[in-house]
C-alpha cells in the first residue's frame, strides 16, 4: 500500500514535468491550476506515505537514506505549496516538480533496504532537529529552483531571445528577491534546527557536526555577501544552486554518521 | 435569413476612400436608421475603424439588400465613382467577422484592439435596437471565437512595435515598473514614444538630457519629467533603472569602461539600456556587464520580427478553429426559419 502511494506521488511529479515540457514545446503554456493541482496530489500521496511510515517506525520517518530522500522531496514540495501561491511566480511549480521527481527516483533506485527501520531510542529534540533541518533544506531547494529560473531568464535577456521561456518565466528581479528570501527562510529554520540539536544533549558525531556546520556557514556567507551587495544577483543565484547541490551531497554522509556517535 | 457583410478595408481601399465612407460615432444612430430603411434588411451593425468600414446586416432578400446598401453608401459618402466595396454572402460574411474579431484580418496580425472596437459597434447597434436575433447570435458567437482563438493559439504572442517590445522587456527585468526611473539621452521621437509607454506602465520619474537644453526642457515638460544639462547626465545616473539613448552623436558616448564603476554604486539593481541611436550611443560590450541588459534598435526589431513570425505561423491553426465555428453557426442558422443558404 505504502509503496503504491510513493509510486502515485512520483507519477504525479512526472506528469507535471511532462505537461510543462509539452506545453512549453508547443508554445501553449499558460500559468494555471493544472500544475499546482497535480503537485498537490503528489504531496497528498507523500504525506500519507510518511504518516504510515512514521506509524510503522514509531518515530519521525528519517531512519534510512530512503526515508530521508522521500522526506526531502516532501519538504521541497511543502515549501513550494506554502511559498508558491504567495509569490505567484509563473513556472515555479513546473521547475519544482522535476526536483521532487528526481529525489523520489533516487529513493527508489537506492541500493539496500526500503523497509521501515524502527528506532531504539526516541528523543523529541532529535526528531524535531532532523525534521526541521530537512524542511530548511526544502527551502534551500526552492531557492535553488528560483536560482535556476533566474539564470535561464537572464540568459534569454542577455542573448535577446524572444522565446516561449522568456514570455513565461517571471521577471528576473522577482526571481532574485525570491531566491534571497527563500535562503533567509531556510537559514532561519536551519538555525532553529541546530539549536534543537544542541538542546537534545545527545552524542554528536564530529564529522556530521562539521559537515552540517559548514553548510550553515556557507549559507550565512551567502546572506552576508548578498546583504553587502558584494555579489551580484547572478552570482547569488549561482551560489544558491551550488550550495544546494552541496547540501544534498552531504545527506548520505549525515545519515551514515547519525548512527555513529 | 441571410447574413451579409458589405464594406471596404485597408486592403482594397486607400485612406482617402475609407475616410469618405467612415461613420463617426455622432452619425451612427442616424446611419443605422437609414440602413434599416433599406428594403429587405432586418438588422444592422456598423463597424467603422481607421482600417475598415463594414456593415453587417440580416436580410431575407440579399440581392435587393445589396443593391439598396450600395446606393445608400455611395449617396452618403458623396462618391460618384464605383467604390471598391465587397459584398459577402452568408458563409463568407460569418467567416469574415470571425476573422476580423480574431485579429486575422488586421494590418498587424493578432492585434487585440479590434475586438474592443467590434464589441463597441455591436453595443451601439443594440442600444438603438438595430440588431436582430440572427445578428445577436452571430456577434455573441464571434466574441467567443475571438477568446477561444487567442487563448488556444499564439496569435497574440509578443509585441509588434519597438516601443512596446522595450516596455515588455522592462517588465521582464523589473516586474512591476511602478516607481522606476527612466533617463532619456537625446530627445528623439522614438525615445519619447517609448518613455511615454513606460510612464503609462507606472514609471515614476523621467529625466531628459539633450545637447540642446531647451529641447530637453520642452520634452520634459510634455511628459511630466525633469530636464538636466547633457554634461551632468552621469551625476543622475546612479538612480536610473532604464536608460533610453537616441542622441545624434557621431560615436559611442557610453563605454564599458565608463559604465563599470557606475554599476558598483547600484547595489545590485539591474540596468536596462535601450539604444535607439544610429550610429549607436552605447558600446555593445556593455551587455557583458553584470546586471546590464542592452538592446539596440536591431535587437528590438529582431524581437518584433520573431513575434510576427510566430503569429504568422499560427494563422493556419486559427483558420481551422474558425472554420469549425463557422460550420457551427451555419448549422444554427439552418435550424431557424427563413434561412436561405
Amino acid at each position: 500500500m505504502d509503496r503504491l502511494l510513493l509510486i502515485a506521488a512520483t507519477l504525479c511529479f512526472l506528469a507535471s514535468c511532462a505537461y510543462t515540457l509539452y506545453a512549453l514545446g508547443a508554445g501553449r503554456f499558460r500559468p494555471g491550476r493544472i500544475n499546482f493541482g497535480v503537485i498537490l496530489a503528489g504531496f497528498f500521496f507523500q504525506t500519507t506515505f510518511l504518516y504510515l511510515r512514521g506509524q510503522a517506525e514509531g518515530s519521525c520517518p528519517l531512519n534510512s537514506l530512503f526515508d530521508i530522500l522521500v522526506f526531502q522531496s516532501w519538504a521541497l514540495v511543502l515549501i513550494y505549496l506554502i511559498v508558491g501561491p504567495a509569490y505567484r511566480l509563473s513556472l515555479l511549480g513546473a521547475f519544482t516538480a522535476p526536483f521532487a521527481f528526481g529525489l523520489m527516483l533516487m529513493a527508489f533506485l537506492l541500493p539496500g533496504t526500503q523497509n521501515p527501520v524502527p528506532r531504539a531510542v526516541i528523543n523529541p529534540w532529535v526528531e524535531f532537529h532532523a525534521a526541521l533541518s530537512l524542511i530548511a533544506y526544502g527551502a534551500f531547494g526552492l531557492a535553488c529552483v528560483a536560482g535556476i529560473m533566474y539564470l535561464l531568464q537572464e540568459r534569454q535577456l542577455k542573448n535577446h531571445k524572444a522565446s516561449t521561456l522568456l514570455y513565461n518565466l517571471p521577471p528576473i528581479n522577482d526571481l532574485a528577491v525570491a531566491n534571497r528570501r527563500l535562503v533567509w527562510f531556510g537559514f532561519a529554520l536551519l538555525t532553529i534546527a541546530f539549536a534543537a540539536g544542541f538542546l537534545s544533549r545527545g552524542p554528536v558525531n564530529s564529522v556530521k557536526f562539521w559537515a552540517a556546520g559548514l553548510i550553515w556557514c556557507f549559507y550565512a556567507a551567502y546572506l552576508i555577501l548578498g546583504r553587502l551587495h558584494t555579489l551580484a544577483p547572478r552570482r547569488l543565484a549561482e551560489l544558491s544552486v551550488i550550495l544546494f547541490i552541496l547540501a544534498l551531497l552531504t545527506l548520505p554522509a549525515m545519515q551514515y554518521f547519525s548512527s555513529r556517535p | 435569413m441571410n447574413i451579409l457583410c458589405t464594406g471596404l478595408n485597408y486592403k482594397n481601399s486607400p485612406l482617402e476612400v475609407r475616410e469618405k465612407f467612415a461613420v463617426g460615432s455622432h452619425e451612427l444612430e442616424e446611419t443605422l436608421a437609414a440602413v434599416r430603411r433599406v428594403e429587405g434588411l432586418a438588422g444592422a451593425v456598423i463597424l467603422s475603424t481607421c482600417n475598415r468600414v463594414e456593415f453587417y446586416t440580416a436580410s431575407l432578400c440579399p440581392v435587393r439588400a445589396f443593391e439598396g446598401l450600395r446606393e445608400l453608401l455611395h449617396t452618403r459618402a458623396g462618391f460618384t465613382a464605383e467604390a471598391p466595396l465587397y459584398f459577402h454572402d452568408t458563409t463568407r460574411s460569418v467567416r469574415h467577422l470571425f476573422r476580423v474579431v480574431s485579429g486575422l484580418d488586421s494590418m498587424v496580425i493578432g492585434e487585440t484592439e479590434i475586438l474592443g472596437q467590434v464589441k463597441k459597434a455591436y453595443s451601439a447597434a443594440v442600444e438603438v435596437g438595430a440588431t436582430s436575433l440572427h445578428l445577436n447570435k452571430l456577434f455573441q458567437q464571434s466574441f467567443r471565437v475571438a477568446k477561444h482563438v487567442r487563448s488556444e493559439t499564439r496569435i497574440t504572442r509578443g509585441t509588434t512595435s519597438v516601443g512596446s517590445v522595450a516596455v515588455d522587456l522592462a517588465g521582464k527585468i523589473f516586474g512591476d515598473l511602478t516607481g522606476k526611473r527612466v533617463m532619456i539621452l537625446g530627445a528623439g521621437e522614438t525615445s519619447e514614444r517609448t518613455a511615454r509607454s513606460l510612464v503609462s506602465r507606472g514609471v515614476r520619474t523621467v529625466i531628459v538630457s539633450n545637447r540642446t537644453f531647451e529641447r530637453a526642457a520642452k520634452l520634459a515638460e510634455e511628459i511630466g519629467g525633469l530636464a538636466i544639462h547633457f554634461d551632468h547626465w552621469q551625476n543622475a545616473f546612479a538612480e536610473v533603472d532604464i536608460l533610453i539613448c537616441s542622441t545624434a552623436a557621431p560615436g559611442i558616448i557610453l563605454t564599458e569602461e565608463k559604465l563599470a564603476p557606475l554599476m558598483k554604486n547600484r547595489e545590485g539593481r539591474p540596468l536596462f539600456i535601450i539604444d535607439l541611436a544610429v550610429p549607436r550611443d552605447v558600446e555593445s560590450s556593455v551587455n557583458e556587464l553584470e546586471g546590464v541588459y542592452l538592446y539596440d534598435i536591431d535587437s528590438l526589431e529582431e524581437i518584433v520580427r520573431q513575434s510576427l513570425d510566430v503569429r504568422r505561423s499560427e494563422v493556419a491553426r486559427c483558420e481551422k478553429m474558425i472554420s469549425v465555428q463557422v460550420k457551427s453557426f451555419l448549422s444554427w442558422l439552418q435550424t431557424h426559419p427563413n434561412f436561405r443558404p
